[in-house]
C-alpha cells in the first residue's frame, strides 16, 4: 500500500495472484510480462512513448528539436492545459468527466485580471480571490451532480455554457491586457533561463502541483478514497467511505486547481482574453486519456496526464518544427488517443 | 476609389520588383505562416498561396494554425514553435487581435518581425506591418448599394445582421457590420461596437459562426421575431448561402435582399445565380504572397511593408462584386468575380 497504485485495489488483487502464478503455476510469456509491468505502472506506457517521440524527432530535425531551449519550451507550453488536466484526472478517477474545466479556467482568469484592473484590488487579494471563486464553480458543479443526483456530463455540460456565457457578460467581451495588472497576476509567466533552457516560473508550478497530487493520491486516505469511489461506488459506500462527500471535495479541489491553471494562463499569454480555452475540456480529456488514466474510473493516476500533456505538446512542436501541414498535428493527436485507450483495453484484461 | 487602387496596385509591383531583387539571397529565408484555424477554405487559400509563392523564391516555409478562431493560446504555441524553428520572418492572421499581442513582442524581441494578415492587431501596431482587407470599406460598400438599389424603400426597410459571434465584438465582424451600416445610413454609434445603435430599422443581431448551418438557424429565428424583414447583412457568403434556404424555405426569396463579403468562389457563384444581391470580395493570395515577399524583403534591407494612405495598414483592396450596378458605386460582374475569386 506504499505507492499510488496500491489504491487500486484492482490492481492489488491481480498483482498478487500474478506472484502466486509466476512462482508456483506457470511462467508468463514476454508478452504477458509486459501487459502485467504496464497494468502495475500505468504512466510507463505514456512515458514509453514520450520517449519514443523525443527520438523520432530529434532523428527528423536534429538541429532544432533537440535544444534544452526547445524541450524546456514544450514544458511552457503544456502549463495550462497540464494543470487543468491534473483536476481533469481527478475527476475521471471518480469515473466522472468535466466539460466545464476551461469555462471555469477562463471565467476565473477574467474575475481575477478585472477584481485587480478595473477594482483597483491589488494583487495579493485578487489571485486568492480568483482561487476562492475557482473553488466555488467546483463547488457547485459537485452539488448538482451529489444532491440532484445528476451525471457529470449532463451538469458540466450545463455549466460550461452557463460560465462561459456569464465570463462573456463580466468581461464585455473585452480582454484585460497584462499592462495595467498588478505583476503578481502576470508573475508565473517570468521566464528562469537555466543554461540553454528557459523555464517559466508557471511551467516549475505545474511541475510541483503534480508532484504533490502524486503524493495525496498516492499516501493519503483521501487519495484512496477517489480511487475506490471510480472503482466501485458501491462498495467504497458499504465500507463506510462517506462518497458524496468526497465527490463534493473532488469537484471543489479540481475548481481550485482551475483556478490556478487561469492564473499561470494569464501569466502565459500576459493578458487575460475571456475567448481563450473554448476547447480545453477536450484538450484536458485527451492528456488525461493518453497519459492512461481510464475513463471508467479507478485506474490511472496524474504521473501518466503529465506525460499525456507532453506528448500531446512534443508533437505539436515537433511536428511543426518539421515542417508539417497543422492537420497532421490533429491527426497525430487522434490516433495517440485511439492508441491509447487500445493499450488501456488489453491492460485491463490483465489475469483474466 | 479608382485612384487609391492604381496606387495599390504601383505599391504591389513595387513590392514584388524589390523581393525579385532579394530573392538571389534568399536561400536562409524561412517564413512562417499563422492562421486563425487550418479548415476555413480562405485560410487554406492564403497557405497554399504563400507556400506557392515560397517555392517559387526557393525558401522555406512552415505553417501552423489555432484551433478555433479565437485559439489565442495555440497562436501564441505556434509563434513559440516557428521561433524554434529558426523562421526570419512571421505572418499571422491574429485570433485575439490584443490578447496575442505579448507573444508578438516576445518574437520582435529575438529579432523575428511578424506581419499581420487579414486581421489587424489591437493595437494596430503591435504588428510589424499588416496586410489586409479594409473590412469597414468591405460593409460600407455593400451598404451604399443596398441602399441605391432600394431607393426610397431603404427608409422603411428592416435590416437583420447575421454576425459571426453573439457579442464577441470580433475587429473583423465589428469592422464590416458597422461599415455597413453607415453605408446604408444607420448611425453606428461607436463604430467600434455592435449593438449599441438605436435605428428602428434594425430587426435584430444573430450569430452564425461564418457558417451556413448556423446561417440558416440564425436567419430562421430573426424571421420568426421579425417576418417583415427585407434586408440582410451577412458576415460571410456561407452565412448568406444559409440564411436565403431560410428565406426560401419562408417562400420570400424575391422580396428579400442579402449581402454579403468575402468573394470566395461559391459565393460569387451566388451572386451570379442571384441569390446574393452583392458581395464585397476580399484577396486572400494577395496577402499570402505580398506577405511572403515582405518577409524576404525584410531579410535583404531590413525594410517592412508601409501602412497605405490613411489607413493604419497595407490595404490589399476590396471590389464589390454584382450584377446590378449602380450609378457612382464601382463595381465588377459576376464573369470577373469568378476569374478572380478564392477557395
Amino acid at each position: 500500500m506504499s505507492s499510488e497504485n496500491a489504491a487500486n485495489f484492482e490492481a492489488v488483487a491481480s498483482a498478487v495472484t500474478g506472484e502466486i502464478g509466476e512462482d508456483e503455476w506457470y511462467r508468463p510469456s514476454p508478452l504477458e510480462r509486459i501487459q502485467r509491468t504496464l497494468h502495475k505502472y500505468p504512466a510507463l506506457g505514456p512515458f514509453l512513448v514520450l520517449v519514443v517521440m523525443v527520438v523520432v524527432f530529434s532523428l527528423v530535425a536534429p538541429d532544432r528539436f533537440l535544444r534544452p531551449f526547445n524541450l524546456s519550451l514544450i514544458i511552457a507550453q503544456v502549463t495550462v492545459i497540464g494543470t487543468l488536466a491534473i483536476g481533469q484526472t481527478l475527476v475521471i478517477l471518480t469515473a466522472g468527466i468535466d466539460l466545464s474545466v476551461g469555462a471555469i479556467a477562463v471565467f476565473v482568469s477574467i474575475v481575477m485580471a478585472n477584481v485587480n484592473v478595473a477594482l483597483g484590488i491589488p494583487g495579493f487579494l485578487a489571485v486568492p480571490m480568483g482561487f476562492a471563486f475557482g473553488t466555488a464553480c467546483g463547488l457547485l458543479n459537485g452539488m448538482l451532480i451529489t444532491r440532484l443526483r445528476m451525471p457529470p456530463f449532463i451538469v458540466t455540460l450545463g455549466t460550461l455554457s452557463i460560465f462561459f456565457a456569464l465570463n462573456l457578460w463580466v468581461s464585455g467581451s473585452a480582454t484585460v491586457r497584462g499592462t495595467n495588472m498588478d505583476p503578481l497576476l502576470l508573475w508565473p509567466g517570468q521566464p528562469i533561463t537555466l543554461f540553454d533552457t528557459r523555464f517559466t516560473l508557471g511551467s516549475l508550478g505545474m511541475l510541483l502541483m503534480y508532484g504533490i497530487m502524486i503524493y495525496v493520491l498516492g499516501y493519503t486516505a483521501w487519495g484512496r478514497y477517489v480511487f475506490a469511489i471510480g472503482d466501485d461506488p458501491d462498495a467504497a459506500r458499504l465500507s463506510g467511505i462517506r462518497t458524496d462527500r468526497v465527490l463534493l471535495s473532488v469537484y471543489a479541489v479540481a475548481g481550485l486547481i482551475y483556478a490556478i491553471g487561469a492564473w499561470f494562463l494569464i501569466g502565459r499569454v500576459g493578458a487575460a482574453s475571456p475567448q481563450s480555452l473554448q476547447i480545453a475540456n477536450l484538450e484536458s480529456i485527451t492528456a488525461v486519456v493518453i497519459g492512461g488514466t481510464s475513463l471508467f474510473g479507478g485506474r490511472g493516476g496524474v504521473l501518466g496526464t503529465l506525460f499525456g500533456a507532453m506528448i500531446v505538446g512534443t508533437a505539436v512542436n515537433g511536428l511543426t518544427i518539421a515542417g508539417f501541414d497543422p492537420l497532421w498535428q490533429r491527426f497525430a493527436i487522434g490516433v495517440l488517443v485511439i492508441v491509447a485507450v487500445a493499450l488501456d483495453q488489453w491492460i485491463r484484461r490483465v489475469g483474466k | 476609389m479608382t485612384t487609391t487602387r492604381l496606387s495599390l496596385l504601383a505599391a504591389t509591383t513595387a513590392l514584388t520588383i524589390g523581393a525579385m531583387g532579394a530573392a538571389a539571397q534568399a536561400q536562409d529565408v524561412k517564413v512562417g505562416l499563422i492562421t486563425k484555424t487550418e479548415t476555413n477554405p480562405f485560410f487554406v487559400t492564403m497557405r497554399n498561396a504563400a507556400q506557392a509563392k515560397a517555392d517559387e523564391m526557393g525558401i522555406d516555409f512552415d505553417s501552423c494554425a489555432g484551433a478555433f478562431d479565437t485559439d489565442n493560446e495555440g497562436q501564441a504555441t505556434c509563434i513559440e514553435n516557428m521561433i524554434a524553428a529558426g523562421a526570419t520572418g512571421i505572418l499571422l492572421t491574429p485570433g485575439v487581435p490584443d490578447a496575442i499581442v505579448p507573444t508578438i513582442e516576445r518574437a520582435q524581441q529575438e529579432g523575428v518581425p511578424v506581419i499581420a494578415l487579414d486581421t489587424q492587431t489591437n493595437p494596430s501596431d503591435a504588428a510589424d506591418a499588416t496586410l489586409a482587407t479594409d473590412n469597414f470599406q468591405a460593409g460600407l460598400f455593400i451598404g451604399e448599394w443596398a441602399k441605391a438599389v432600394m431607393g426610397d424603400a431603404a427608409d422603411d426597410a428592416v435590416v437583420a445582421f447575421l454576425d459571426v459571434s453573439d457579442g464577441l465584438q470580433i475587429t473583423t465582424e465589428v469592422q464590416r457590420n458597422q461599415g455597413f451600416m453607415t453605408g446604408f445610413g444607420i448611425d453606428p454609434v461607436d463604430n467600434k461596437f455592435i449593438g449599441d445603435e438605436n435605428d428602428a430599422r434594425i430587426a435584430g443581431f444573430a450569430a452564425t459562426e461564418g457558417a451556413q448551418d448556423k446561417g440558416r438557424t440564425a436567419m430562421e429565428n430573426l424571421m420568426a421575431a421579425n417576418p417583415d424583414i427585407n434586408v440582410v447583412y451577412t458576415i460571410n457568403e456561407p452565412a448568406a448561402a444559409g440564411a436565403y434556404e431560410a428565406i426560401q424555405a419562408a417562400g420570400l426569396a424575391d422580396d428579400v435582399l442579402i449581402v454579403s463579403v468575402d468573394g470566395g468562389c461559391p459565393g460569387v457563384q451566388n451572386v451570379a445565380d442571384g441569390v446574393i444581391g452583392a458581395t464585397s470580395m476580399q484577396f486572400p493570395l494577395r496577402m499570402a504572397q505580398q506577405g511572403v515577399e515582405a518577409i524576404v524583403e525584410f531579410a535583404a534591407s531590413g525594410k517592412l511593408p508601409a501602412a497605405s494612405d490613411g489607413l493604419d495598414f497595407t490595404n490589399t483592396g476590396v471590389v464589390l462584386i454584382t450584377d446590378k450596378p449602380v450609378d457612382g458605386i464601382e463595381s465588377k460582374d459576376t464573369a470577373w468575380g469568378l476569374a478572380n475569386c478564392w477557395g
